[in-house]
């Protein structure tokens, strides 16, 4: 194709042109930068023109074969500047800055020929947006593999079984409460009732922000399998919004034991199990 | 023709599932029970299912309904040693079985059964008000 490679040989003519101007306008911003980082930068701006320079001469297929070096490169880049946490427009300005340099080289070129000028923009506009989509794109990707990371994590350590006395259990709830948790939480807490031969066990909801008629199903269905255990199961941790909501929503929770508290749910856990809890006065600090 | 062992200790009678439940084995053991409820005159009854792997609905309703036939012949059931993915199964099938007593092991069972019969022979010995 002729037009593309009048980039190319405007490329190949003024490399180091658009080069130095390019690194210029990458910095016009008004950051603060270090050498090191500056250096760094046009290391990285050389690498990418060259690559470029290459493509540019064998097609405009971004997509082929030729343009593989260009791609890893971008890829790395963009995957960089995400873990990072750059903006995903501070991503893109390093393709999109280039237009500037790589216009006034063309127009420099072809000035007397408008005809050509406008077919050799074109070509550069089109080919440029497409490599700053994909920055785009990429940024985005590697931003979405962190979050599932991240949510496997929590997943992974968010579903703690406390074991408060011999017989009792507490299982503080924080977060969200979704099928997937809640199959999570169910098996956690029925596998530590057989080990540790509980008869009661508490479930906290006070880092639950939402209930909804679905948590309060899983809720349920999990006391109800802990039932089937032959432990008790009573609901702790019951915030005032929480319990307007439950009742708004017409959520039947009178066959479980519910309390405001964990340190209430406790008492009550330590009282049918036949314990006491005694104050001894002889103790400094029993006066208060 | 295969069947469950109904062992009898005192006033109650024993039953350990060692083997798949099938449905045909679920209703010989329904039968045989409630004809040993009468014959000893059991209080209680004791289901150890710990060894039970898997549970389908219609183990899951027979177990309810063994509970329910035991108490019409006036003896209190008990379930032990259910497994936890038994339980979640049962649960996720809708079958929460809200009429029977469970328990954790076979030792726990036995002390619910002892109390759950003082509290209805007490219940039994108040006269009615009414």
């Amino acid at each position: 194709m002729l037009s593309n490679n009048k980039l190319a040989d405007v490329f190949e003519k003024r490399e180091n042109e658009i080069a130095s101007k390019w690194l210029e306008l990458q910095f016009a911003d008004g950051r603060k930068v270090s050498p090191a980082a500056q250096t760094e930068a046009g290391r990285r701006s050389r690498d990418f023109l060259g690559a470029l320079k290459n493509a540019t001469r064998r097609g405009a297929d971004i997509n082929s074969n030729d343009w593989t070096p260009v791609r890893d490169f971008l890829t790395d880049l963009s995957a960089g500047q995400a873990k990072n946490g750059s903006s995903p427009s501070e991503t893109a300005t390093f393709v999109f800055s280039l237009k500037q340099p790589v216009f006034t080289a063309l127009r420099e070129e072809h000035g007397k020929d408008p005809a050509a000028l406008g077919d050799a923009i074109w070509e550069a506009t089109e080919l440029l947006d497409k490599l700053g989509l994909l920055t785009t794109e990429i940024y985005q990707k590697t931003r979405e593999s962190v979050i599932s990371r991240q949510q496997q994590e929590m997943l992974e350590l968010s579903t703690p079984v406390v074991r408060l006395w011999e017989n009792i259990l507490a299982l503080p709830l924080i977060g969200t409460l979704d099928s997937a948790r809640t199959q999570i939480v169910m098996q956690n807490l029925l596998e530590a009732i057989v080990q540790t031969r509980s008869d009661f066990a508490i479930i906290d909801i006070t880092g639950v922000p939402v209930v909804d008629t679905l948590v309060a199903q899983h809720l349920l269905k999990t006391v109800a399998a802990a039932r089937l255990m032959g432990a008790d199961c009573l609901i702790s941790g019951i915030r005032p919004q929480i319990a307007q909501t439950i009742i708004h929503l017409g959520v039947d929770l009178t066959n479980v034991t519910t309390k405001a508290t964990l340190a209430d749910a406790f008492a009550l856990a330590l009282k049918r199990s036949g314990h006491a809890v005694v104050r001894d006065n002889s103790k400094p600090g029993a006066s208060k | 023709m295969e069947r469950i062992p109904i062992l009898k200790m005192g006033e109650y009678l024993l039953v350990t599932i060692q083997v798949d439940m099938h449905d045909r084995l679920a209703l010989t053991l329904q039968d045989d029970l409630t004809t040993q409820i009468v014959k000893h005159r059991s209080r209680g009854v004791l289901i150890d299912i710990s060894t039970l792997e898997m549970v389908d609905s219609f183990i899951g309703r027979m177990l309810g309904s063994i509970a329910s036939m035991a108490r019409l012949l006036d003896a209190e059931t008990v379930v032990v040693g259910m497994q936890p993915s038994v339980a979640i199964t049962l649960v996720e099938l809708g079958l929460s079985l809200q009429g029977i007593r469970t328990a954790l092991d076979v030792e726990k069972g036995m002390v619910t059964l002892k109390s759950s019969i003082t509290e209805s022979t007490q219940d039994g010995d108040t006269s009615p008000e009414f």
